[in-house]
């Protein structure tokens, strides 16, 4: 066999490797979605959602809803406490759809959501004077900006910044 | 004929009757206050009924803490509140603007527990709890 010979059949083999590589990265993020994709829970809706948005469990890895859910009594200065079965129902249903610890790991001990680097970095751009707006209030408001942050939607085309 | 929808509708009924889960106990406004005459009775006071005019004072004031019952649900229970902290709306509260509102043992418990906790740093008694109902439902 001579050299050209060679050479082509590497770069066939390499370039077949890439590919299937490539394909597999592919279909494992898209599964990982999918597993991220949490269908509704209505426990979780009623009782997380009364005073803010319910938070979609990608939002937090699973260490962070287990402690969040194990305080509930003292849940950011209120007293969010449940009966002992919806806690269950709901430590179980955010715990099974948490998010990958890698990306929403929490950069101090707050347990709050806007302390990930994620957030940070996906809010980086929002001016300090869009939070403190009336109609925003709190950073725990993602509604006043993500308009469909109650069904669970925070793309991008469904963000309008109020002013 | 209607022996057979009898044979069908008879089982249903029934049936639905003990699914119900034991939390799912429906009731009135006037049923809470019921509820609220046993536990003050029960407690060895006197009663001496709840009055609207003592619960309207309550619900507007502070009671140690930063929150007053108002701070979330409006100086006006019959309009929409909102959330001192986080600003997301809440619906009515006064049964008159809004029918759900205390109809629901477990729900009524549970708000009053957190709530209570949060504005008062500790329980609401039911004579508390009562006259702020009694505030509530004489709102037109």
């Amino acid at each position: 066999m001579d050299t050209t010979a060679r050479r082509w059949i590497f770069d066939l083999t390499a370039w077949t490797i890439g590919l299937l590589a490539g394909t597999a990265l592919i279909a494992h993020e898209a599964m990982a979605d999918a597993k991220r994709a949490a269908p509704p829970n209505e426990r979780w809706s009623a009782e997380c959602g009364t005073c803010h948005v319910a938070y979609p469990p990608r939002l937090l890895p699973a260490p962070t809803w287990h402690r969040i859910m194990s305080q509930l009594d003292r849940h950011f200065g209120v007293d969010a406490s449940a009966d002992p079965a919806a806690a269950a129902e709901i430590g179980a249903y955010l715990e099974r759809y948490s998010g990958p610890e890698r990306r929403t790991a929490l950069s101090s001990d707050t347990l709050r959501i806007t302390e990930s680097r994620w957030f940070l970095h996906e809010h980086a751009e929002v001016p300090a004077a869009v939070w403190k707006l009336p109609a925003v209030k709190s950073a725990a408001n993602c509604a006043a900006c993500h308009t469909r942050a109650e069904q669970g939607d925070f793309r991008e085309r469904n963000i309008r910044i109020p002013h | 004929m209607r022996r057979a929808k009898l044979a069908v509708l008879v089982p249903a009924v029934a049936g639905s009757l003990i699914l119900l889960p034991p939390w799912a106990t429906a009731g009135t406004p006037v049923d809470q206050q019921t509820r609220f005459e046993a536990e003050v009775r029960a407690s060895g006071a006197s009663f001496g009924g709840f009055s609207a005019q003592r619960g309207e004072a309550f619900f507007n004031a502070t009671h140690g803490s930063e929150w007053s019952c108002s701070s979330c649900h409006s100086r006006n229970p019959l309009a929409a509140g909102k959330h001192a902290k986080t600003a997301k709306p809440i619906g009515p509260l006064a049964p008159a603007a809004n029918s759900e509102r205390f109809t629901d043992n477990a729900s009524v418990d549970k708000w009053f527990r957190r709530n209570c906790n949060d504005v008062l740093g500790r329980l609401c008694t039911a004579q508390e709890k009562g006259d702020v109902l009694q505030y509530l439902m004489s709102l037109k």
